[in-house]
């Protein structure tokens, strides 16, 4: 497997290059070492925040939660 | 707000209801894999979403991708490769496609989706997740004894493996339910495998004091000979908490996960985890998960900066010791004294203390934890 297949599956976006300048700037002294980081860091940021209110309906139900604070009352934890 | 979930979305595969019963029936026509202990505490972890965005154990792509970038293969933050070790023999004609039957201690325990059986170079392993391949290194030693074929897919949990400590097990949905419940926004999280001593004591108030709330998670499972028996700490910090902790801003889980003495790599492990159980925080000492002197004393600090997108914060937190002219415990970092006055908090020499059947005095240890200790005929796990 090359190095390149080992770092995964990439495409490129375009976006307006007085963006990109922005964020390089913005970018600098930070952790994040290129725009495209950033970027994916961002854009993972916002769809796990758009997945979460998703959640908020069907990731734990109200009657499992009902039964988690059953639970959690019966061992102590409130 | 609790952190959002590794990935952005907690991973259940718990099979509930009829499907569970339907699927329990399936799996004894299905071809048997037996577990150890470890294995089966991580198919339990993957299928609570402890290890999400995990949904089964690694396939090669994803194995590879932690192995040399520490990230998974979509570029998500993953140090320690989640793999499931078997023989040929036991595989016998199993093949991409099939599901199996996951047993431990006879009883099935989930059902996996094969996707992919594929070789793996152990020593390749051990260098990138230890950095050594030094045989003493207890990870490295567990290692090299593992099977030679792993296996990747999906899997569904169908039985939670017995837990000796279920009334100190709670998982992510539970936390997560428990901190909004408490109103906590902000969760500092302490990793253990240790018995409380003053340092640790220290570190955990210093998190509190800026958090709103304190989450205690001591593994519980597979330790190298020496360390501290489960239930010694689960009860070592029982008593600590009940007598010198505010019991609103603490919450004390046991997680079952084998200890892997990785190091900086575990140090990020550890902090993923804690982020699913919906902590905002991470604590991270001295020689965060090290063994020996295989790491660095701050070298897991150094690995968080790799990782800007990690999503949980990591507090460094300089060791502790007792300084006699502050007449307290302090870091390097607050106290201006000379070395003259510091008693370093070192776990050595109070596992030594102990062994002689002698009480560590109160500047290392609070006495009704050192009372657990040494009223246990045999606080320590025992092999060589």
């Amino acid at each position: 497997m090359s190095e390149s297949e080992r770092r995964g599956k990439y495409t490129t976006v375009s976006i307006p290059v007085t963006l990109y300048n922005r964020i390089r700037k913005i970018i600098e002294g930070t952790g994040f070492t290129s725009v495209s980081q950033f970027v994916t860091y961002v854009l993972r940021e916002v769809i796990a925040r758009m997945e979460e209110e998703k959640l908020k309906s069907s990731g734990i139900s109200e009657e499992e939660k009902r039964e988690i604070i059953e639970r959690l009352k019966r061992l102590g934890y409130l | 707000m609790v952190s959002k979930p590794h990935g952005g979305r907690l991973v259940d595969r718990v099979a509930k209801g009829r499907s569970r019963e339907r699927l329990i029936a399936e799996a004894r026509e299905m071809v048997k894999i037996s577990v150890n202990d470890s294995i089966a505490a991580d198919a339990a972890n993957i299928a609570h979403g402890v290890y999400s965005p995990l949904e089964g154990f690694m396939v090669q792509e994803d194995y590879l991708s932690v192995l040399h970038n520490m990230r998974l293969s979509n570029d998500i933050p993953w140090t320690i490769p989640i793999v499931l070790d078997t023989s040929p023999e036991e595989l016998g004609d199993v093949k991409e496609g099939d599901e199996v039957a996951l047993y431990y201690e006879g009883e099935v325990i989930a059902i996996l989706r094969v996707e992919e059986i594929y070789g793996w170079d152990k020593r390749e392993y051990v260098i990138n997740v230890f950095k050594t391949d030094d045989i003493n290194h207890p990870g490295v030693a567990k290692t090299m004894k593992r099977q030679e074929l792993l296996v990747g897919g999906q899997i569904l949990l169908l039985n939670d493996p017995p837990e000796p400590f279920e009334k100190f097990r709670l998982w992510p949905k539970e936390t997560r339910v428990l901190f909004e419940t408490r109103g906590w926004r902000t969760i500092a999280a302490f990793q253990t495998r240790n018995v409380p001593h003053l340092g640790h004591e220290y570190i955990q108030k210093a998190a509190l004091t800026f958090t709103e709330g304190l989450f205690v998670n001591p593994l519980v499972g597979w330790k190298k000979p020496g360390d501290y028996r489960d239930e010694v700490i689960i009860r070592a910090y029982q008593v600590l908490i009940e007598n010198y902790y505010p019991k609103d801003s603490v919450v004390f889980s046991v997680l079952r996960m084998e200890m892997r003495y990785a190091g900086p790599r575990e140090a990020i492990h550890h902090a993923i985890v804690r982020k699913n159980f919906g902590a905002t925080h991470f604590i991270i000492g001295r020689d965060h998960a090290g063994v020996g002197n295989y790491y660095k004393p701050y070298e897991a600090w150094d690995i968080f900066k790799e990782f800007p997108d990690l999503g949980i914060t990591p507090l460094f937190v300089h060791e502790a010791f007792y300084c006699k002219k502050c007449g307290q415990v302090v870091n390097a970092k607050i106290c201006p004294h000379s070395k003259d006055y510091r008693i370093y908090i070192s776990g050595t020499k109070i596992r030594e203390m102990i062994l002689k059947g002698r009480k560590p005095p109160e500047y290392l240890m609070r006495p009704e934890v050192a009372d657990v200790i040494l009223s246990h005929p045999n606080p320590f796990i025992s092999g060589s």
